[in-house]
């Protein structure tokens, strides 16, 4: 296994946010004899405190580009980013789902646009400082010599961010390098510190880029949709308080859900966003067998289950088998994961990810679930 | 490999007789000029001949030359130090008025003041019949009142040269209590600015447009015989420097450099401009002739006319490519180039000035301004009549 796929030595540019990973990342592969050059992503211009790129970041990634002694740009992807990161967020939040905008970012952005403005421009490879690897198994017949490149988790598992990259494919994987991926986030804070990076003690940037932490996704979504109050009400269907907006509610939830001095902790068990009604009810009543994936996608061809099927950024993976066919929807990469043991229920809009080891071997984005009778709950509308 | 410095109107070389004049003095002319003593007043002297200087090269009086840290300071204090100066002492909140084309340094305090901003044509020049409209409706009875009209001498994206003598005649007549500013920054290396804004009662230049240091320009606010004195109220308020209109101690070297400057600029305009222009029409030409899908603005469609734009600017806008990927591309082979105007985060920010002018968003996502300059040779025009299709071609073959 290595953090780099193999073969060419081309010219590399390498993805910087002005944070710490992807500065050690830069600095590797100078190291490592590359030809290196650093960008950094202007992806929002709107107020943001906690993001990946205001200007702070961009002045940090050029004066560790400039330490190390590469070129630093700058591309403006303001409109890519709105399109396909902003815009979905926004409007799924309005159909009752919580997307993973740095997921969307990824697919998108940074390995679809990027990918091909680095082609365009000359770089054979793109550089990241995620924390992930990338495998290689022989080729078989008719590829040939051509490895199969699977993502792998990362060295650092509680810095471990395969998760978020589940999307990519054979030819993405081709032109991706991720050099810090098989090493320890101490590792890489040890190495900006002895380069004397500036970055070094740059604090994990959190939460969503785009949402400024004083107004939370409460403002930023309250500026763009109108947000709805709605009824909660217990499992057996008696009203026992009201949330001001059911856009906020993420199945799962126990915190802010105004239930009026309950002894016992109640969780959003089941939302349905069309009555403007959240069901309230003990955690084990968000424990399905199965759960619906939608867009399923394979990083290469299909493998058997079982699989170790992780659900959130930093979830603990379950086991579980895959189920195609009429069950589990009328659309390409409709599947149902059926777990071995119940598990909680995914917010629809989360990313699905299926692992065998520590290797990804598939994604897609959760969709309506199956209780444990095997009968659907809701569809996404 | 040399460089090729197609990136005039974002800066210039400094002039070797700047540079010349700039270095010693700063190592033997330290003194304030605000002082009382020998070393005072010989830096004040060369603060008396800089501000003579630029009077001449600006069709102004030395006395009207007030010293400021650069163009955007300049644009600023006529803006904020005339809006402020009218409302304190008539009580009016009287507005500023300017174009929609103007450099962010005019357009930015203009909005800040609650001003109107008035639409150009899709050829870039003021809409005469917007500027009346505006007037009239801000002059007229039941009016805040007009504080200031400023619209640029020179576009800094395309080029395009305002009609000022026809607004000066319309500010004039529609709203008479009101001045005239003009942010000449892009404009003195090609425009005969004392004559074309000689009309106008503020004027603004920045020395590192036309070969001077970087943080040095000037404001002039005449004084016009027969009329109330124009009074500003100070951005920055000191030691009553430069009459009381700008404190703070002024920056004697880099003065003196911008005065000489000036003066180069000036004495060699009669021969530069047709250098320049000739060396820009077959740059224009040479690219529009190698490839398709690419508008030249400020040029009326199909033609080659470039009479509406300074001498050194060439402006294109190429459908299906990004500029940031293409300088990237130019940067390769040693072009130095820019598309708009740059955000402090250094990325690309899609023009206000095409916008204005009524280009769509994508179309002005390709935009390439290649600026010539006082230096500018053919071997500059050739490498980029060599490099732009290429390049262009490339990105759009790519798809980014």
């Amino acid at each position: 296994m290595s953090a780099d796929a193999p073969g060419r030595r081309g010219p590399i540019l390498v993805a910087m946010s002005g944070g710490v990973d992807s500065s050690v990342a830069a600095a590797l592969l100078l190291a490592d004899g590359h030809d290196v050059t650093g960008v950094t992503l202007k992806l929002w211009g709107g107020a943001s405190d906690s993001g990946c790129c205001s200007v702070s970041d961009v002045e940090d990634a050029r004066r560790v580009a400039q330490q190390l002694g590469i070129d630093h740009h700058v591309f403006n992807f303001g409109d890519d980013f709105q399109r396909h990161v902003v815009d979905p967020y926004v409007e799924d939040h309005t159909r009752g789902r919580t997307p993973n905008p740095c997921v969307e970012c990824n697919r998108h952005v940074k390995f679809d646009k990027l990918l091909r403005r680095a082609d365009a421009l000359g770089f054979d490879r793109v550089a990241t400082g995620h924390h992930a690897r990338l495998a290689a198994e022989p080729g078989r017949p008719p590829s040939g010599d051509t490895p199969i490149l699977r993502i792998a988790r990362g060295a650092d598992a509680a810095k471990d961010q395969s998760y978020v990259l589940h999307m990519l494919d054979q030819q993405q994987l081709a032109r991706l390098s991720f050099p810090v991926g098989d090493r320890t986030k101490d590792e890489v804070r040890a190495i900006a510190a002895e380069l004397g990076l500036r970055t070094a003690t740059k604090a994990d940037s959190q939460d969503v880029c785009f949402i400024h932490s004083v107004g939370g996704r409460r403002a930023f979504l309250g500026d763009r949709i109108p947000l709805r109050p709605a009824r909660l009400v217990d499992t057996a269907g008696s009203e026992v308080g009201s949330v001001e907006s059911i856009e906020l509610v993420t199945l799962g939830q126990r915190k802010g859900l105004d239930l009026g001095g309950e002894a016992e902790r109640r969780y959003a068990v089941d939302i349905d966003h069309a009555a403007a009604t959240v069901t309230v009810g003990p955690r084990d009543a968000l424990d399905v067998a199965a759960q619906a994936v939608e867009g399923l996608a394979w990083s290469h061809e299909p493998v058997d289950g079982p699989f170790e099927v992780q659900v959130s950024a930093h979830g603990r993976p379950a086991p579980a088998d895959l189920v195609f066919g009429a069950a589990a929807g009328p659309r390409p990469g409709d599947a149902t994961i059926v777990w071995h043991r119940p598990q909680r229920r995914v917010a629809p809009g989360q990313s699905i990810v299926l692992y065998r080891g520590d290797i990804v071997v598939a994604g897609g984005i959760a969709g309506s679930t199956i209780d444990p009778a095997g009968r659907a709950i809701d569809t996404a509308p | 490999m040399p460089v090729h410095y197609l990136d005039n109107a974002a800066t210039t070389p400094v002039r070797p007789a700047a540079l010349e004049t700039m270095v010693p003095l700063l190592a033997t002319h330290y003194g304030n000029p605000s002082g009382a003593h020998r070393m005072a007043r010989d830096a004040n002297r060369v603060l008396d001949d800089a501000r003579e200087a630029m009077a001449a090269a600006l069709g102004a009086a030395p006395g009207e030359i007030v010293f400021t840290a650069g163009g955007t300071e300049a644009d600023n204090l006529a803006v904020t130090g005339v809006v402020n100066h009218v409302r304190a002492s008539t009580g009016r909140p009287a507005v500023p008025i300017c174009s929609a084309v103007e450099h962010h340094a005019v357009l930015d305090p203009v909005v800040h003041h609650g001003g109107d901003v008035v639409a150009v044509t899709g050829a870039g020049a003021v809409d005469l019949d917007e500027l009346a409209a505006a007037l009239e409706r801000r002059a007229g009875p039941g009016g805040d009142g007009v504080a200031l009209v400023s619209v640029m001498l020179a576009n800094n994206e395309t080029g395009v040269i305002q009609p000022l003598d026809r607004i000066v005649e319309l500010v004039r007549t529609s709203a008479p209590e009101a001045l005239v500013h003009t942010d000449a920054v892009q404009a003195l290396c090609w425009i005969d600015v004392a004559e074309a804004a000689a009309e106008a009662d503020l004027l603004s230049v920045s020395a590192h447009k036309f070969g001077g240091p970087k943080g040095v320009g000037a404001l002039v606010v005449r004084d016009r015989p027969g009329l109330a004195s124009i009074v500003l109220d100070p951005l920055l308020k000191g030691g009553g420097q430069e009459r009381e209109r700008r404190g703070g101690t002024q920056n004697v070297a880099g003065i003196a450099a911008m005065a000489v400057a000036a003066t180069e600029t000036v004495a060699e305009r009669p021969t530069a401009v047709p250098r320049v222009a000739a060396l820009r029409d077959r740059l224009a030409d040479g690219i529009r002739s190698r490839v398709d899908g690419v508008v030249e603005t400020g040029v009326p469609a199909g033609t080659d006319d470039r009479s509406a734009k300074t001498a050194n600017l060439c402006h294109l806008c190429f459908e299906g490519i990004e500029s940031e990927a293409l300088l990237f591309l130019l940067e390769k082979d040693d072009i130095m180039a820019s598309a708009a105007s740059s955000c402090a985060s250094g990325a690309m920010e899609p023009s206000h000035v095409l916008a204005a002018m009524g280009f769509d968003r994508d179309l002005a996502f390709g935009s390439l301004r290649l600026s010539l300059g006082y230096d500018t040779t053919d071997a500059d025009v050739d490498a980029a009549i060599g490099s732009v299709p290429a390049a262009v071609e490339r990105l759009r073959a790519r798809g980014s």
